[in-house]
C-alpha cells in the first residue's frame, strides 16, 4: 500500500543508527521543524586534523521520515571533510532515502540535514529552497 | 426552515453542493475532508456569488458616482448587515471587515491595547489559545509594559475557572479567550467567563473563529466586548473576516491601518478619521469576497445553525467512541459531546502525528497534524504535536469509520497494533 513507509525506512525509525549524544564534542547544533515542532540535536567530533568528521550522533524526537533521514545521512558522514559537508546536496539526502518525498514531508526529510549544516556553518544555515530540492536529484557532481 | 425543529443534516447529500468533492484523490478515492477547523470547503453558491460579483457587479466601493459602483457598494454593505444579523450584533456599524480573525485580534491589540494599556496593567489570555490570540497580546504587553498572564487548562482540556477567578481578583484590564479551542475542540463557557470578567471591569475579547461557523452565536447574548472570526472557516472565501466590537469602544479607538477610505479629510498636516466601521477599513477591501461571505451566511441559515451544531455533535460523539475503543489511541479533551465542537485531537502511541496523517492521506483522508498554532497548549501536555480531525456539514459517519480504519492500518504498518 505505501511506498513511503518501506521496511527500510521503518527499520531506521525503530532502530536509528548514530543515535545519542557525544560528550565531549567539537560541534553541536539543534533545530526544530517549524510545521510540527519536532526537535533534533546533533553532536560531532572532529579528527586530529580538525577538518574531518570522526564521529556523529543525533537525538531528539520526530516522525519516521525525520528519524530515518537523520539515521541514513549520519551513516555517511564519518571521514568527510567539513568542506564536503558544506557541499552536501540536500537532493542527495532525499535520494538516499529511496522513497518519494513530496512537499508535505520535505522539512521532515531535511531536518537532519538542516541541523548538520547548522553545526558546521552556525545558525546562519537556512532551510534549502523547497522548489530546488523537489526539482529532483542533482545532475552535478559536486557532492561527495 | 423552522428554527425550533432543525432538519437533520445528511453529510453525504450535502457533498453534492460542494464541487471539490467531484475530485477524487490520485488513488481514485472519495475525499474524506476532515480539516475544516483549518479551512472549510465552499458550496457552489459561494463560488458562484464571488464569480457573479466579478462578472456583473464589480467596481471599487465607496465614493463611486456611477451606477456600477453604487451597485458594488450596496452589495458590500448588504454583506456587512447580513453578517451583523448572523452573529446577533446590534448594528451593522459594529462589523469591521478584515482579512481574517488574526487581523481582527491584531486590530484590537494594536488599537485598543496601545491606547488603553500601560505599565503594570494586567492582560489575561489562556494556555489553550491559538497563536493569533496570544502573540498579539505578547507584542502589546511588551510595547506598553503591561503584564500578560495565562489562565491554566485542566488535564482534560478545559479552562480552569478557579485559576481564572484567582487571576480576576487582580482586576485585569482585558481578558482574551477563545470560544472553542482550535486544537482540542473544547467549548469554553465564554458567557460565564465574560460575566465574571465584567464583574471586575475587564474588557472581554472572544476569539470566535471556531464557533461562528459551527454553532448558533449571539455576541450580545454572550456578553462580549469584541469578537473575531474568519469567513474562510464558515464556507466563505479566504481573505475576508470580521471584527465585531461594541460601538462605544470602536468609536473611541484610534485607527489601526491608515490611508484611503478611512479618513474624512486629509491635509499635509494631518487627517480626520471616518466613522466606524470605515475608520478601520483602510484601502480597497475584499469586495467580491464580501458577496461570497453573504452567500455562505445564506447557505448556513438555510441549514440552520442548530442543525449544523447537532450534526457535528453526533459526528464527534461517534468519533470519540470509535477512537477511544482503539488500543494505543488517546483522544484529547473533555470528551463529553456537549463540551466539544466537531474537533477531535488525538495521539497514537508509537506513531508520530505526521506519519499518522501521511498514512491517512494515502487513503484519501485529509487531517491535520502538528501543533495547530497552539504550541503553549502542546507544551502543557508535553506533546510535540497531535493529529486532528474536524467535521463540518459535508462529513458523515462513513468519514468517521474511514478515519478509525485508517488509524488501525497505520498501527499495523508501524507494527504497534
Amino acid at each position: 500500500m505505501d511506498n513511503l513507509y518501506r521496511d527500510f525506512i521503518l527499520e531506521h525509525y525503530r532502530e536509528p543508527h548514530n543515535r545519542g549524544r557525544l560528550d565531549p564534542h567539537d560541534l553541536a547544533f539543534a533545530d526544530s521543524n517549524p510545521t510540527c515542532g519536532d526537535e533534533l540535536g546533533m553532536t560531532l567530533r572532529l579528527d586530529e586534523s580538525r577538518r574531518r568528521i570522526a564521529d556523529v550522533a543525533f537525538d531528539g524526537r520526530g516522525c519516521a521520515i525525520s528519524q530515518a533521514s537523520a539515521s541514513i545521512m549520519t551513516d555517511g558522514l564519518r571521514g568527510l571533510s567539513l568542506d564536503e559537508v558544506l557541499a552536501l546536496d540536500p537532493r542527495e539526502v532525499i535520494a538516499d532515502l529511496g522513497v518519494p518525498i513530496g512537499p508535505a514531508r520535505l522539512k521532515c526529510a531535511l531536518l537532519g540535514y538542516k541541523v548538520l549544516q547548522g553545526a558546521v556553518q552556525g545558525s546562519a544555515a537556512n532551510w534549502p529552497e523547497e522548489a530546488d530540492v523537489l526539482a529532483g536529484p542533482s545532475t552535478g557532481g559536486s557532492a561527495p | 426552515m423552522s428554527v425550533s425543529q432543525p432538519v437533520a443534516i445528511d453529510g453525504a447529500a450535502m457533498r453534492a453542493d460542494f464541487p471539490v468533492f467531484d475530485r477524487l484523490t490520485s488513488a481514485g478515492l472519495r475525499l474524506a475532508y476532515l480539516d475544516s477547523a483549518a479551512s472549510s470547503q465552499k458550496p457552489r453558491s459561494v463560488i458562484d456569488a464571488v464569480s457573479d460579483a466579478y462578472a456583473h457587479h464589480y467596481a471599487n466601493v465607496h465614493r463611486g458616482l456611477y451606477e456600477l459602483s453604487t451597485d458594488a457598494d450596496a452589495r458590500y454593505e448588504a454583506a456587512r448587515s447580513a453578517l451583523a444579523a448572523f452573529i446577533g450584533a446590534p448594528s451593522h456599524r459594529e462589523i469591521v471587515f478584515v482579512r481574517n480573525a488574526t487581523e481582527a485580534l491584531n486590530l484590537i491589540a494594536y488599537s485598543w491595547g496601545r491606547a488603553n494599556l500601560g505599565p503594570g496593567d494586567l492582560v489575561l489570555s489562556t494556555e489553550m489559545e491559538h497563536h493569533a490570540n496570544l502573540v498579539p497580546w505578547q507584542q502589546v504587553a511588551a510595547a506598553t509594559g503591561a503584564n500578560l498572564e495565562y489562565v491554566r487548562v485542566t488535564d482534560d482540556g478545559r479552562l480552569d475557572l478557579d485559576d481564572l477567578d484567582a487571576r480576576l481578583v487582580r482586576e485585569p484590564r482585558l481578558v482574551a479567550v477563545s470560544h472553542i479551542s482550535n486544537a482540542l475542540g473544547t467549548i469554553n463557557p465564554i458567557a460565564e467567563i465574560a460575566r465574571r470578567a465584567h464583574a471586575v471591569g475587564a474588557i472581554v475579547v472572544g476569539d470566535l473563529a471556531q464557533s461562528v461557523p459551527h454553532m448558533p452565536v449571539d455576541v450580545a447574548a454572550l456578553g462580549l466586548d469584541f469578537a473575531a472570526f474568519s469567513g474562510h472557516k464558515m464556507l466563505g472565501p479566504s481573505g475576508i473576516g470580521a471584527l465585531w466590537g461594541r460601538r462605544e469602544l470602536l468609536d473611541e479607538m484610534p485607527p489601526f491601518l491608515t490611508g484611503g477610505s478611512m479618513i474624512t479629510r486629509v491635509t499635509l498636516d494631518g487627517a480626520e478619521w471616518n466613522e466606524v466601521p470605515w475608520k478601520f477599513e483602510a484601502g480597497t477591501p475584499a469586495i467580491a469576497e464580501a458577496s461570497g461571505l453573504a452567500a455562505a451566511i445564506t447557505y448556513l441559515e438555510g441549514l440552520g445553525m442548530d442543525a449544523v451544531r447537532s450534526h457535528e455533535r453526533e459526528l464527534f460523539a461517534l468519533a470519540w467512541r470509535r477512537l477511544a475503543a482503539i488500543a494505543g489511541v488517546r483522544p484529547l479533551g473533555p470528551g463529553s459531546a456537549d463540551g466539544h465542537a466537531g474537533v477531535i485531537s488525538f495521539v497514537v502511541d508509537g506513531i508520530h502525528p505526521h506519519d499518522v496523517a501521511t498514512v491517512l492521506d494515502q487513503q484519501g483522508i485529509a487531517v491535520r497534524a502538528g501543533h495547530h498554532c497552539a504550541q503553549p497548549l502542546m507544551q502543557r501536555y508535553d506533546l510535540p504535536a497531535t493529529t486532528r480531525a474536524s467535521f463540518y456539514v459535508y462529513n458523515d459517519a462513513e468519514d468517521v469509520e474511514r478515519l478509525a480504519d485508517g488509524i488501525r492500518s497505520a498501527q499495523r504498518l508501524f507494527g504497534t497494533a
